[in-house]
């Protein structure tokens, strides 16, 4: 093993990573506000992806993203105001119950409208073939748009969620409720606002990996397993911890190709799951603390 | 300021407040005692618009406010200090005023939020200290202040507080009744809640006792303090446990 091969498996395992790290945000968003875990998010990431592909036969790729998240994103707010919003205190199992089932039904219309081929945009620059080679380790293109594009949004989320007034009025809601309401915030307009966001954060990283991974109606399952995983293991509704959890991941997978058959990666993620809600319910870095803050 | 008529609350079958009416007038103190489980917090809930009602008319500054969802109402000048302080725990004690003082945006008043802030750190000046601290670990004095400074950020006429004393040290209490006091000065209306009766009627105007949901003695705070009535069910405990 060379030093440059480990560089190799490191750099996947953080594309990887990074891309369980934005479906997990994308949880936690929905999470934070409504306390809901929403099974439909990895379904939000193949709508994007298909939907750009396919805008991508008559607009460029450029265009044909930005109309993807916007179209995924009000998919996201029509959902919410169909199925979620009418709901008055619904129980955590009605909701899973209720979001899984989103997600059957989205897959399924999927089928429909598309097919059950697997599709890609384009590599954003450059070819599948060409790669940059930095000190003897040769890297995709398109492994630094993603790299590149999700920490942009970590960073944008971040600021957002911390300085804008928007962004303190979501996280009040989820602080509490009752307050919010008392403060003039309309809880309702919140919860929409959540999905919307994940939405258009689940299509966006929908779009920038399907060059490398390819993407297809039932692509979404597996994504929001990882993801899934990915924000129980950071602590559920911590978008920063999820960002150190889904690197975690996503190099623990690249380098278990090194001990494990291929086909035994994904089985890691449900390991790690299991393990994690079985040893430290709030993730690896949830404080006692902070979880007793938490009104969900 | 306050018109209350015939209002109706229930929870499912549980009918809780029966055809209570009351009023508060501009620049008073009214307080509201009442047993454990009489209805003063769901009244409040009702009239913050946090819970809705079955029937009855509720009247502020002369609009028609029933059954408005509480988002609404705050905007119109009535502000609740909910029981228990409901402080935003995961948020620094800065973001909960900032956040008070949202409804300033939905009216387009932004330039008073920094002017509001620095009359909330002046009546508190310790939670300018703690400006940056987790509104969750603060003690429950110190979050019973940012609730209040909270709704104040709204610049509310009305402020309803629900049991602002529960669970306070005799010297906070103390200090927050005398928060009220200076609260009318400043030109609020006051709507207090509370199950320390002798404290509250000291500082009331008026008030009104509250039993299973209905108002079975009202009048100025000295008649209340001398009634009989009063004395027994609500002060004599009271007396009891502070001069033992
Ligand atoms: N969410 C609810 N669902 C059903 N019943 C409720 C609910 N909240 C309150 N109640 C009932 O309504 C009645 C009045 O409760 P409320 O909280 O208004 O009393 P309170 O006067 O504020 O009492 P305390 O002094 O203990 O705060 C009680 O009998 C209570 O059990
Ligand atoms: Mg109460």
């Amino acid at each position: 093993m060379t030093l440059e091969l480990l560089f190799q498996y490191l750099v996947a395992g953080i594309t990887y990573g990074i891309i369980y790290a934005i479906v997990a945000i994308g949880f936690n968003i929905i999470y934070n506000t409504t306390g809901i875990i929403n099974f439909a998010q990895g379904e939000f990431v193949m709508l994007g992806g298909m939907t750009a592909v396919t805008l991508n036969t008559f607009m460029p790729v450029p265009l044909a993203i930005v109309a993807a998240v916007l179209i995924t994103m009000i998919i996201g707010a029509l959902i919410e105001i169909i199925f979620i919003r009418w709901l008055d205190n619904p129980t955590v199992l009605r909701m899973i119950i209720i979001t899984i089932g989103l997600s059957i039904l989205i897959r399924e219309v999927a089928l429909h409208v598309w097919d059950e081929k697997v599709r890609a945009l384009p590599y954003f620059s450059g070819t599948a073939t060409s790669s940059i080679s930095i000190k003897g380790v040769y890297i995709s293109p398109q492994v630094l748009w993603v790299i590149g594009i999700c920490t942009l949004i970590v960073i944008i989320l971040n600021f957002f969620f911390s300085h804008t007034l928007l962004g303190r009025q979501m996280r009040a809601c989820s602080s509490n409720r009752k307050a919010a309401r008392l403060c003039g915030i309309s809880v309702q307009n919140m919860v929409t606002l959540s999905f919307v966001l994940s939405a258009g954060i689940g299509a966006l990283a929908g779009c920038i990996v399907s060059p490398i991974t390819y993407i297809q109606y039932d692509s979404g399952t597996g994504l929001a397993i990882k993801g899934f995983t990915v924000a129980i293991l950071g602590g559920l509704g911590n978008s920063m911890a999820a960002v150190a959890a889904g690197l975690i991941l996503g190099v623990l997978e690249s380098f278990s190709i090194w001990i494990l058959p291929t086909a035994y990666k994904d089985a890691i993620s449900i390991s790690i799951l299991l393990l994690i809600l079985f040893v430290r319910p709030g993730g690896l870095f949830g404080s006692r603390e902070a979880l007793s803050l938490k009104e969900f | 300021m306050l018109r209350i008529r015939n209002l109706e609350t229930a929870y499912g079958n549980l009918r809780v407040l029966r055809r209570l009416s009351m009023h508060v007038a501009p620049g008073e103190i009214v307080t509201i005692i009442g047993a454990n489980g009489a209805g003063k917090t769901t009244l409040l809930n009702t009239l913050s618009g946090l819970l809705s009602a079955r029937s009855g008319e509720v009247e502020f500054n002369r609009k028609n406010i029933f059954n408005m969802p509480a988002e609404k109402i705050v905007l119109m000048g009535c502000s609740l200090v909910p029981e228990g302080r409901q402080v935003f725990a995961t948020m620094s004690v800065h973001e909960n005023l900032l956040l008070g003082g949202y409804v300033l945006h939905k009216r387009k008043e932004q330039q008073m939020i920094d002017e509001e802030l620095q009359k909330v750190y002046a009546l508190f000046p310790i939670l300018k200290e703690r400006g940056n601290q987790l509104a969750g670990t603060l003690s429950g004095g110190e979050q019973q202040m940012v609730a209040i400074g909270r709704a104040l950020m709204a610049r509310p006429n009305m402020i309803m507080m629900d049991e602002p004393s529960m669970g306070l040290a005799p010297l906070i209490v103390k200090e927050i009744f005398q928060i009220i006091l200076r609260l009318r000065e400043a030109g609020k209306t006051v709507l207090l809640v509370e199950q320390n009766a002798k404290a509250a009627l000291a500082i009331a105007d008026r008030g009104y006792v509250l039993e299973t949901g209905r108002i079975i003695s009202q009048g100025p705070a000295e008649d209340l303090l001398s009634n009989r009535d009063v004395q027994r069910a609500y002060l004599g405990r009271d007396l009891d446990s502070e001069n033992p």
